[in-house]
């Protein structure tokens, strides 16, 4: 649903005779372009999982993480432009920290995601500043409200989620998750399925090298937010690579 | 000064205020309401513990609407320790909040003169409480039912005041439970009597 906002598109701070903001459905495009994220929530924590492209044979493995802790509970895992993106982070960072200091407990999430959100959409109002070219999915584990899932867009609103997907393949990342009944799952079943839907979803012929980037936290991290262990991701990986092969052998067979 | 029993807290207090030279008052209220379940009992400089409380009962209706949920009382004694201890120079006053929330049940806190917070079973302030900390020590045990714990504040309440030149008046408790608040007034002449009368 493409069409050139010619005049009505310089500024945040226009709107359009069809009442359309199109700096801000700009900014939607640019996280279009960006590689997929996924995250899903479980009955016992939240998984995150991120294709990352790797452009370049010499960039150091693990370097230009797209997944970040915001506090020690919550993960934030993000597409798009990617500085915009880390300054996100930071933004998310202080308003935990400030929560802990006034109050003297975790902040719950859904309360960090609406004040990011009201950060995030601060930036859509003006002409003088352009929207955030990023959205970012918030996940966290608490022991009294459960794992939580929310995803916050460049307009600057938020949504809880069981599962959700942003980036270029976030269409195909949806079917596949809608498939799972991710509620009866734990998480160390979750993170082997959120391998193999990045693998599914990721596109040999047009990107080729890509680094899978998990992350969970859980009952399994006692609550921690962290990077997923790395025996527990190559046992991920292993999975995802041999479902595909299933996949490849059963249509060979069909043919 | 308060305690809590299996599943509600009481609070109690003496009314007695008092400047320079002379008793102001003798029926002042130090029960303030912060929310709907929890109460802050002030002692010190009573303008101070004032103007502190309104400002924390502002921040905390705040924080409890958008929480959309009723505030923990954590986070009510964090509200009024961050407000202590920040002004600490210019403040004289401390305080006990207490009260019930769903997430810990009865809790109690003090916050000090410069803002140090600490959750404790029971607890103990203002002039009168330095000469009931050994009864109160001795007195106290763990889960008291409702009336066991009315009797052990009113008599620690009447103790101190019986000592306390500065305390008296009447004694005003308030017992919050998950259902409600209940307040408790004990003119001075129906408190209990000890030796010391």
């Amino acid at each position: 649903m493409s069409s050139i906002g010619t005049g009505y598109d310089l500024s945040a701070s226009t709107f359009s005779p069809d009442g359309r903001v199109f700096q801000v459905e700009y900014a939607m495009k640019a996280v279009e372009n960006s590689s997929t994220a996924i995250g899903i929530r479980c009955k016992d924590g939240v998984v995150f999982g991120v294709e990352k492209l790797v452009l370049s044979k010499l960039y150091e493995q693990g370097s230009n993480k797209r997944i970040f802790n915001v506090d020690r509970h919550v993960g934030m895992a993000v597409a798009g432009l990617l500085a915009d993106a880390r300054s996100l982070s930071e933004v998310a960072r202080e308003e935990a920290s400030n929560f802990r200091s006034n109050y003297g407990h975790n902040i719950p999430l859904k309360h960090l995601s609406e004040r990011v959100a009201m950060y995030v959409h601060a930036y859509t109002l003006y002409s003088a500043v352009r929207p955030f070219g990023c959205s970012f999915i918030l996940g966290s584990y608490d022991q009294d409200d459960g794992p939580q899932l929310y995803m916050v867009d460049p307009s600057g609103i938020s949504y809880g989620y069981w599962g959700c997907a942003i980036g270029k393949a976030k269409q195909a990342a949806k079917t596949e998750i809608e498939k799972l009944q991710m509620k009866d799952m734990t998480c160390r079943e979750l993170v082997k399925e959120v391998a193999k839907i990045i693998y599914i979803v990721h596109d040999e012929v047009k990107d080729k090298a890509f680094e899978l980037e998990l992350s969970w936290v859980g009952e399994v991290t006692n609550g921690k937010h962290e990077l997923v262990p790395k025996d527990v991701r190559e046992e991920a990986e292993k999975y995802a690579k041999d479902s595909l092969e299933e996949e490849d052998d059963s249509d060979e067979e069909n043919m | 000064m308060e305690r809590h029993y299996m599943d509600s807290k009481i609070k109690g207090v003496s009314t007695g205020v008092s400047n320079v030279n002379y008793v102001c008052s003798k029926t002042i209220n130090k029960l303030i309401q912060v929310h709907d379940r929890i109460f802050c009992c002030i002692a010190g400089s009573l303008a101070d513990a004032q103007a502190v409380t309104k400002t924390a009962k502002f921040q905390i209706s705040l924080h409890s609407i958008q929480m959309e949920s009723p505030p923990l009382v954590k986070a009510a004694a964090s509200v009024m320790k961050e407000l202590c201890y920040n002004n600490k120079e210019e403040l004289q006053a401390g305080f006990i909040t207490a009260g019930w929330d769903k997430k810990k049940g009865p809790q109690v806190y003090t916050v000090a003169l410069g803002g140090m917070l600490l959750s404790l079973p029971f607890t103990i302030g203002g002039s009168g409480s330095t000469y009931i900390y050994g009864y109160t020590d001795a007195k106290y045990k763990p889960d008291m039912s409702r009336e066991e714990c009315l009797q052990f504040a009113t008599n620690a309440l009447a103790l101190a005041m019986g000592r306390d030149n500065v305390s008296g008046g009447v004694a005003h408790l308030v017992v919050i439970t998950e259902g409600g608040v209940e307040h408790v007034v004990i003119p001075g002449d129906k408190l209990p009597k000890f030796h010391d009368e």
